[in-house]
């Protein structure tokens, strides 16, 4: 890497904002973590931008180039979403922008501010897992693992569209505006921008469909 | 610890960065700083500028300008806001309901991830999938750098063009959505730093002639802020085919908008653009012409496939395009006419 030579002096801050709630104590509900990088030598522009990953906001300065991908994995620590190909043809870097699921290495950090950003990380309720990582589990949706968090972000949205009634390249009548029916043919088209390289595709579809029936 | 922005010769260069709300500022940031470029979606941008094929000095983001709705025209077209999401263009009611071709092509396109991302101004200015336009480790590419050959012309050539390419290069453009909307003779509307402008999208992209680097009629300090699309008379007569190396997710071989407006079995009129086989979305008027007036059959459907292809210029690999751009046509039409 062209860069190991420069150091980055960073320091992280955190600041838990604790409120009370409820009779029994107390719960957080916002972290505030404070990543400072001295600017770069040859570095355009270092911006300051606040992402609000999974409910906590992260006040981050960088330069410009970093994605919001490698703002997750190596800022923030949040290596669940995945670097695959990370030029937006594989589907393991999605991530859940203000609910819709996007390439994050396609997708520039400073871009984000105020954006309600979803990782992998963010859907379970702690110990009590996203209903679709239950399917993945249930239907054995991968074999390595590498894409599932990208396949998981995408089809909580993915089941998101179908509720609101989008239409995919295979759905027959365009005019037909209420909630899709969620066949085989259409999860294919639907996760088509997630690739399994361990080729689980038959379990990540059923464990769509069963999702899908459930939530 | 290393800097996440790339690695050695392939690293993004460093640039500016600037959020504008408004076009005027747009228009104004832009003819400020010469080689920066809009940010809209960035999914062929970012990539781009991954692999150093762009180097803009500054971003200008135009996210945050309001020219994201999808309305209803006077005289009964759509404008469809250049920064609205290919996403939310195909779904849109209107568009759903009235430009079923539209919807289609868009959908047929990319991945769902992508299409949150892509605008439809984005979309338009789209660069090739030429690989050695895209890698920069090849080191012939007029459109890349002008003057320095096309490696394409005797190299993989598989998917490049067979109609308008000349001997600097064979690219092809690689939209869906621009293929619909050359059937559906949309206007873009651009501003500037002397006030709007609409170009016919017929003329907004290019054919390669000498200088392949220019895609587009679009003056580099010019903004899509719009595109208008006519009242359509086609509704669900249409229909958007894609052939393709795989099932989904992948770019068009060759793909067909086939618009129809039929009266009791007769055409009043037809719109017949292909994708995947030109530099720019490739409307054939001559088969338009030769379907006008006539009465819906296979064999005048198989008369206009070939008068479309009559000039195509395949190369030593991808003269089967000729013969699969005719049956995707004669598909196209049977189904939009109603008699698939």
């Amino acid at each position: 890497m062209i860069d190991c030579k420069l150091s980055r002096r960073d320091f992280v801050k955190t600041v838990g904002y604790f409120t009370g709630a409820g009779a029994l104590g107390l719960q957080l509900i916002s972290v505030e973590t404070i990543v400072e990088c001295a600017p770069l030598e040859f570095s355009a522009s270092a911006h300051t931008v606040e992402l609000t990953v999974n409910g906590l906001v992260h006040k981050l300065t960088m330069d410009t180039r970093v994605t919001l991908l490698d703002a997750l994995r190596e800022y923030l620590k949040l290596t669940g979403t995945k670097k695959g190909c990370d030029h937006g043809q594989c589907g393991a870097c999605t991530v859940l922008v203000n609910g819709r699921r996007i390439n994050s290495c396609l997708s520039l950090a400073v871009t984000h501010q105020g954006d309600q950003i979803t990782t992998i990380e963010g859907l379970s309720g702690g110990e009590e897992l996203h209903p679709l990582q239950t399917a993945f589990i249930e239907h054995d949706g991968f074999q390595c693992g590498y894409c599932t968090p990208g396949q998981i972000c995408s089809a909580v949205a993915l089941l998101e569209e179908a509720r609101r009634g989008d239409a995919s390249f295979v759905t027959q009548d365009l005019a037909h505006t209420g909630r899709v029916e969620l066949t085989p043919e259409e999860i294919r088209e639907r996760m088509s921008g997630n690739i399994c390289r361990c080729g689980a595709y038959p379990g990540i579809v059923q464990a769509v469909q069963t999702a899908s029936r459930t939530l | 610890m290393p800097f996440y922005v790339g690695s050695g010769e392939h690293s993004m260069n460093p640039f500016e960065y600037q959020q504008v709300d408004e076009p005027a500022t747009a228009v104004d940031a832009i003819s400020r700083w010469r080689g920066s470029k809009f940010l809209a979606g960035g999914t062929n941008l970012i990539d781009l500028m991954k692999n150093t094929v762009e180097q803009p000095p500054k971003l200008i983001d135009i996210n945050h300008i309001p020219l994201r709705g999808i309305e209803q025209t006077p005289d009964g077209g759509v404008k469809l806001g250049a920064l609205a999401r290919n996403s939310d263009t195909a779904n849109h009611p209107l568009i759903r309901k009235n430009y079923p071709l539209l919807s289609q092509a868009i959908l047929s396109g990319a991945s769902p991830q992508l299409r949150n991302m892509a605008t439809n101004g984005g979309n338009l200015l789209q660069r090739t999938r030429c690989p050695y336009f895209m890698d920069p480790a090849f080191s012939r590419c007029n459109k890349r750098t002008p003057g320095s050959g096309c490696s394409a012309l005797e190299g993989f050539h598989e998917n490049h063009a067979i109609l308008g390419a000349s001997d600097q290069c064979i690219a092809t453009h690689p939209s869906d959505m621009c293929v619909a909307l050359a059937a559906l003779e949309a206007k873009v509307r651009v501003r500037g730093p002397k006030g709007e402008r609409i170009i016919a999208i017929g003329d907004f992209h290019r054919l390669p002639g000498t200088t392949p680097q220019i895609d587009t009629t679009l003056m580099p300090d010019e903004l899509i802020v719009s595109i208008d699309l006519p009242p359509s008379p086609y509704g669900s007569h249409s229909h958007y085919l894609k052939i393709r190396e795989r099932t989904s997710y992948a770019f068009a071989l060759v793909s067909v908008a086939a618009a129809i407006d039929v009266d009791s079995g007769w055409i009043r009129g037809a719109r017949l653009a292909l994708g995947g086989v030109a530099h720019k979305p490739w409307r054939v008027e001559a088969a338009e012409a030769a379907l006008a007036g006539q009465k819906l059959s296979i064999s005048l459907f198989e008369q206009a496939a070939s008068r479309a292809l009559s000039g195509a210029r395949p190369r030593r690999d991808n003269t089967y395009k000729v013969e699969m751009a005719k049956r995707a046509i004669i598909r196209a039409l049977t189904i939009a006419g109603g008699l698939a």
